[in-house]
This record gives structure tokens, C-alpha cells and sequence, in this order.
């Protein structure tokens, strides 16, 4: 887990925010998060302007609007960007930061504490691991290892055709079929070696 | 919703019940494998056969014996199918109008079903877990009713209390204690928050639970809710469990609709309101302090207690967090009464307990079994022994928090108390059988690499003292180590042990100190000769050569 601070993304402070202009309107907290704020009533916060015309990014401000843009709404923020980009960017970061108002080191922070989080874009095809313990008896590495024979990258590395990336992961819950491997998001079990490597095969098949 | 309201939804259910039930099992495991194509080859043959006004076809959450998905069985026949493929489902539909099938039948008469005890999970294989239609039914939100019509809160507490209900997360506090003292803290608000963040590798109970009858863990939390004074809850799922994430979703929004979640249940004066936060991969979020920071929005680090969640927890405010399989156990309490519950189990430890049975095992799978069963009742005959003969050498529980039990202690009760003594803990059900081909050095360095990995970072003898431990134990492996380095390596465990922030810390020696205990012998084999290492015990070096 990580331990930077946010200057590794180069933050500048406000000159690399998006530009556009600021647009202001009114949240009435209260309404908005029951049960959260303390205080309550009329606050003014600045809201900034999505990054693109990208519908994207509107997906993610519903989220945010639907949690009152409050600050506590940053993880699952950081969930709908990744789910709708694949990976946190500094753009989306920024953004993210000065929507919710939390520095933008805490959202730095936060998301490279988390592993489920990449702050890198990822290949065309994801191949996910478990390095649980039920699959770690039942032999996990020697699949991890004929895996990265064939593909010449280690977990949580793209490779470099951007065609597949490779992580791994601590237990999916799926240890009644162990070992398993989660396939652009399939769970597959009583995954053997020749298997993985030969699934993989089709992931590069158009290229060969 | 009125009581009558429910009723006319069971009965409704009941009368358009057909004669014969097919199941399908719908849990992440069985889905894996083509469970959902299977549905549809099922309902199709149903179609196709015209047997469509006396049959069925309904999914179903878990039903146990995942090792063998996907799985299909027939009721009220009892008939169960293992291993069902698209190709062969149709046949067993053929059967009910006189045909064979090919499918792999199952035995529904043997240990691995016969000798367990379904209370968490009595609904799991049964009910169509996203439909609110099935669990009501099943008796579902008939607790709540009584909880808000016939009980004050205080004897809802009183209720769990003398069930003795304890922790399912694996620490074991006394449930009915932790109620009584959220409800007697005062603040402006409360919370409940059900910890579904089941990061122990090994462990999937709560993922079943949460996949098959994601309505009796809500349930709970309204009753909760409604004992200690809350209105708001927090489920707090793992990223990694999409299924039962959507499940939850599915539940929430169909019991919203029904007025069983929101404002003035079952027209009491009573609020409660669910929402799910997911998590993002962090093992150590499963520590209840840790939990909260997460939902906060903030990176899951744990804090000094006290002050516990129960005084100031979410946001300051006083918080009720418990399991989610804790949750799943006050309906049957509240239904059944706290003496029913209080007859299962043992003196200090009652009910009954979900074990996901893994590894070098005949039947994998889970299992729910009265507390008190011994380890050598649930691995030789709900498990069935090891497959192809092999030598089982130790069981596993409590993950990386817990220790490696060996076989000549197999006559060990299950219990809080009884699993403490021998070095290892309940934890929150994994139950991980090796056998003679696993080396118990490999195996504490997987866990010590887990626990380095998943440190949050904040307290120095977590942080720094597993990756010293890490480096040790890879020292050993690598045959590169003294008996000066062994020392160490017990020095710190006593260390990182004693000086921890929170339970990662504390108990992330564990896995090493339990197998040092109890197979010193294969750390001796692989020391250096010449500093005591090698031949120490005549007979038992040949252990290091295996699994290497």
C-alpha cells in the first residue's frame, strides 16, 4: 500500500484544474445526506465543470450529487470513475478533489492506499489470480507462473500491446472450486496451468 | 405494510407454488461454472416438455457443496445432481416425465448435508435470493413485526443476550453485551454497521450469506436498529464480491418498495434505512475502526480504542458493528426464542457456526455445524477425509490470524475457548485442510507475506515487524538460516505480538508461532547443520524435502 503524498502526481495547486470556469449553486445539506451533517442549512459550495464533454464524467457527478457531494462520497466516487474509465487518472483526480472539496492529497491518498484502485490504464483483457489460501494449496502459484512464462509480464503489469493485464488478488471467495481465475471479470475454477495459458492464447490470437 | 399485507404475500406465494420444484444453484461459485446457462436449458426443457403447470425451475442461493457445481436439485423428490452441464441439463428434466439422465447424481442423505445444523443458512438453497416474494414466504420480516409490535427494545437485547450469541467475526464478544451498550450510549444519532468486508483468504461464508439470503442479514440489522436506538445502517461489502453486492442491491430497493425498509415500519414509529458502501480491496478494513474510517471516505487505518464504536464510532456518533453472520443469526433467535438458541452448542459457546471447508478435502464446500463438533467429525465425515488417500497433516482456521492445527489434535472441540487453547483461533470460519504435501514453513510465509502486504502502515511494529519476519522466514526457506536467526524470528513474534496498534498487528504472528509449536521440526530440518539445524530429530528431516 502506498505511503506518497499527492506530489507525485504533480498538483499544482489550482492552475491544473480544469478549465471553464467554476459555476456555483446551492446545497441544502440536510436534505441532501440525512443524518450526516451536523450543522445542516444553506451552504454555498463552488462546483467544478466536468473535465470533457465525455458522458462519462456525468455518470460520475450523479453519484456524487446523489451523495450530497460530500466528502465521505470519495470512494465510491473513485468506484463509478474506475468502473467508467477503467483507471484513475489525474484529471479525474483533481476533479474528484474539488468536487467533494477534500485535498487533493487525501484522494491521492486514498487511492493508492486501496489495491482494488489502479492509477494505471489497463490492457484490453484483465486475467486476475486468486492467491488465496484455498488456492494457494491447491497449487495457485505453479498457474501464476505458467501465466507469466506465456505472457513475459508479472502481476499487476499490462502487457506491452496493451492486449492484457495481469493481477492478482487475495481470495475471491470462490475456494469451493479452487484454484481459481477471474477472466475479464468470469470466474473460472479448477483452473489447471495448460488451462490459463491456453485461455490466454485467445486473448493475443488476432495478433498472431 | 401491514402484518395482513405479509401474510397475503406468503399465502399468494404458497398458490402459485407448483407441484415440483428444479433449483438451480445462483451462487458466484455454481455461476462460475455455467450455472445461469443451465437455468435456462432447465426452464427451456420445462418449455419444450409442456410440464410447465406442475414444474418449475427457481434459482437458488448456496446450497453448500460448491466443490461439486453447479448443482441442481429436485424437491420435494430430494434428488440432487452434481456437476450439471448445459448439455446434460435437459435430462433432468426428462426424468420427472418418466426419462434418464446422464447427470452425476448427488446423495442428499450423507454426512456432509445430514450432520449439519442450517440456521444462518436455512434459507440458502431454497429461496430465490432477488426475489422479496420468496423470503417473506420463508417467514421473512415476520421478526421485525413482532420485534416492533410485542417487544420493547430492551427485551430485544435481553432476547440476544441470553441466547449467547457471540461475534461471528471471529473476536467472539458477547453480542447481547455490545447491544446493551450501544443502547445505552447517548447521542443524537446511531448507527449499525454489518462488517461484510470478509477479507480472510479461505473464507466465503459471508459471501453466501450475502448472495443467498441477502433479506435475514437486513432483517437483523432493522431489529438491531431498532433495539439500540438506530435508524441508519451501513452493509460494508468487499469490491471483490460483485454478485452479492448486486443481490444487496436487488434487496434493498425490493424492500424499500414493500415500506419494510424507510419510515414508520409496519406502521410503528420506527425508521430504518440501509445503505451498501463498497470496499476497495483493503484486508485490514475488516477491523471495525479501520471499517469506519473507510466509510468515512478515508483510508482504512485503524484507531487506538477506546473510545469503542460503541460510545464513538461513525462519525463520533455511538455505532453498533457486527458481522454479517452475526446478523443473519438474530432472526431465528427473535423467531425461535433465545433458549432454542442457547440449547445449541456448547456452555460458552452456543448456536452454531459456518465453516467454508477448503482445501486438500473430498467435499469442499460450506457447512454450518453446531459448536462443539469435533475437527475430526467436520474433516473425516462431513469431509469425507482427503481425496486419493492422502495423509491430512493440519487444519487451518482463522486465517492469517489464526494457526494450524495438526492432526493428533483433531479430537478438539470447536469452540471460542477450546480453539484459543490450542493455538489457534475460531476467526471467521475458514477452515483450510493440508495435507502431508504442504510444508508448514511455506505456509506461515504465505501468511506473513499476506500480513505484510495488507499493513496499513500506520503503526511501526505491524509496518516494519512483518517484513522482517517475511525476510526470516524466506531465509529459512532458502536454507540460508541459523538457529540465531529462529530466535529472532520467536523474539518478534512475541514483539509485533505485544505492540501492535490493532488485531492485523496482534495476531499477524500467529500463523508462525502455531507452526513452530507443532512442526518445530520442519523449521529445524531446514536450518544449517552446523548451528543445530538438520538431524536434530532422526526421524522427521525427510518432512523438508516435500513441497519445496
Amino acid at each position: 500500500m502506498g505511503h506518497q503524498d499527492g506530489t507525485a502526481l504533480g498538483w499544482k495547486g489550482k492552475e491544473g484544474l480544469p478549465s471553464g470556469g467554476p459555476s456555483t449553486h446551492e446545497i441544502n445539506l440536510a436534505d441532501l445526506s440525512k443524518g450526516w451533517s451536523k450543522q445542516g442549512g444553506q451552504v454555498k459550495v463552488v462546483k467544478p465543470p466536468l473535465p470533457s464533454p465525455d458522458k462519462r464524467w456525468k455518470i460520475i457527478d450523479a453519484k456524487m450529487r446523489k451523495m450530497g457531494y460530500q466528502p465521505h462520497a470519495l470512494i465510491e466516487t473513485l468506484h463509478a470513475v474506475q468502473e467508467s474509465f477503467g483507471y484513475l487518472d489525474e484529471v479525474a483526480l483533481r476533479w474528484v478533489a474539488k468536487s467533494l472539496r477534500v485535498p487533493p492529497s487525501k484522494v491521492y491518498g486514498v487511492s493508492t492506499f486501496y489495491n482494488f484502485f489502479t492509477l494505471k490504464p489497463q490492457g484490453a483483457h484483465t486475467c486476475v489470480v486468486c492467491l488465496g489460501t484455498a488456492c494457494y494449496v491447491k497449487s495457485a502459484s505453479k498457474i501464476l507462473e505458467a501465466i507469466e512464462v506465456f505472457t513475459k509480464i508479472k502481476p499487476g503489469e499490462t502487457t506491452p500491446d496493451r492486449q492484457l493485464s495481469l493481477l492478482t488478488v487475495r481470495c475471491i471467495g470462490a475456494c469451493g472450486i479452487a484454484p481459481a481465475v477471474v477472466y475479464d471479470g468470469n470466474v473460472s475454477g479448477r483452473v489447471t496451468p495448460e488451462q490459463a495459458t491456453e485461455k490466454l492464447k485467445g486473448y493475443f490470437s488476432h495478433a498472431s | 405494510m401491514l402484518l395482513e399485507e405479509l401474510k397475503g404475500i406468503a399465502e399468494k406465494e404458497k398458490a402459485g407454488r407448483k407441484q415440483i420444484c428444479v433449483r438451480c444453484c445462483m451462487s458466484a461459485g455454481c455461476m462460475s461454472s455455467q450455472s445461469a446457462e443451465i437455468k435456462q436449458v432447465l426452464e427451456k426443457a420445462v418449455a419444450d416438455r409442456q410440464l410447465g403447470d406442475r414444474v418449475e425451475v427457481r434459482r437458488v442461493g448456496c446450497m453448500g457443496l460448491c466443490g461439486q457445481g453447479p448443482l441442481v436439485s429436485i424437491e420435494p423428490e430430494g434428488l440432487l445432481y452434481e456437476r450439471v452441464t448445459p448439455e446434460n441439463a435437459a435430462t433432468i428434466v426428462e426424468t420427472l416425465a418418466g426419462g434418464t439422465t446422464s447427470a452425476q447424481r448427488g446423495d442428499l442423505t450423507q454426512p456432509f448435508f445430514a450432520r449439519q445444523v442450517a440456521v444462518v443458512s436455512r434459507n440458502g438453497g431454497r429461496i430465490d435470493p432477488e426475489r422479496i416474494e420468496d423470503y417473506i414466504e420463508a417467514g421473512g420480516y415476520g421478526a421485525l413485526h413482532h420485534v416492533l409490535h410485542e417487544l420493547q427494545p430492551a427485551d430485544v437485547v435481553v432476547a440476544i443476550t441470553q441466547s449467547g450469541l457471540r461475534g461471528r467475526g471471529g473476536g467472539g464478544y458477547p453480542t447481547g453485551l455490545k447491544w446493551a451498550t450501544v443502547a445505552k450510549s447517548k447521542g443524537e444519532r446511531k448507527y449499525v454497521i454489518c462488517n461484510g468486508d470478509e477479507g480472510d483468504p479461505g473464507a466465503f461464508m459471508d459471501r453466501s450469506v450475502l448472495e443467498s439470503d441477502p433479506h435475514s442479514v437486513i432483517e437483523g440489522m432493522a431489529i438491531a436498529g431498532y433495539a439500540v436506538g438506530a435508524n441508519m445502517g451501513y452493509l460494508y461489502v468487499r469490491a471483490e464480491y460483485p454478485l452479492a453486492i448486486s443481490r444487496l442491491q436487488i434487496a434493498i430497493r425490493q424492500a424499500r418498495q414493500r415500506g419494510l425498509l424507510g419510515d414508520a415500519l409496519f406502521e410503528s414509529t420506527f425508521n430504518f434505512n440501509v445503505e451498501i458502501r463498497i470496499g476497495a480491496g483493503a484486508f485490514v478494513c475488516g477491523e471495525e475502526t479501520a471499517l469506519m474510517a473507510s466509510i468515512e471516505g478515508r483510508r482504512g487505518q485503524p484507531r487506538p480504542r477506546p473510545p469503542f464504536p460503541a460510545e464513538s464510532g461513525l462519525w463520533g456518533f455511538p455505532t453498533l458493528i457486527n458481522n454479517v453472520e452475526t446478523f443473519a443469526n438474530i432472526v431465528p433467535i427473535i423467531i425461535r426464542g433465545a433458549e432454542w438458541y442457547a440449547g445449541l452448542g456448547t456452555e460458552k459457546s452456543k448456536g452454531t457456526k459456518v465453516f467454508a471447508l477448503t482445501g486438500k478435502i473430498k467435499n469442499n464446500g460450506l457447512i454450518e455445524v453446531p459448536m462443539g463438533i469435533t475437527i475430526r467429525e467436520i474433516v473425516e465425515d462431513l469431509g469425507g477425509g482427503a481425496p486419493d488417500g492422502a495423509k491430512i497433516k493440519a487444519v487451518q482456521t482463522g486465517g492469517p490470524s489464526g494457526g494450524c492445527i495438526p492432526a493428533h489434535l483433531f479430537d478438539t472441540p470447536v469452540d471460542y475457548d477450546s480453539l484459543m487453547k490450542v493455538g489457534s483461533i475460531m476467526g471467521s470460519g475458514g477452515m483450510v485442510v493440508m495435507d502431508d504435501t504442504t510444508n508448514m514453513v511455506d505456509v506461515a510465509r504465505f501468511y506473513m507475506q499476506f500480513c505484510m502486504e495488507e499493513s496499513c502502515g500506520k503503526c511501526i511494529p505491524c509496518r516494519a515487524g512483518t517484513v522482517q519476519m517475511y525476510q526470516l522466514l524466506n531465509k529459512i526457506l532458502e536454507r540460508q538460516a541459523t538457529i540465531k536467526d529462529l530466535e529472532q524470528l520467536e523474539e518478534l513474534c512475541d514483539l509485533v505480538r505485544n505492540t501492535s496498534l490493532c488485531g492485523l498487528g496482534q495476531t499477524a504472528p500467529n500463523p508462525v508461532t502455531s507452526t513452530l509449536r507443532y512442526f518445530r521440526n520442519e523449521y529445524l530440518a531446514l536450518l544449517q547443520p552446523e548451528t543445530g539445524g538438520y538431524g536434530v530429530d532422526a526421524k522427521q528431516p525427510a518432512d523438508a524435502k516435500v513441497a519445496l
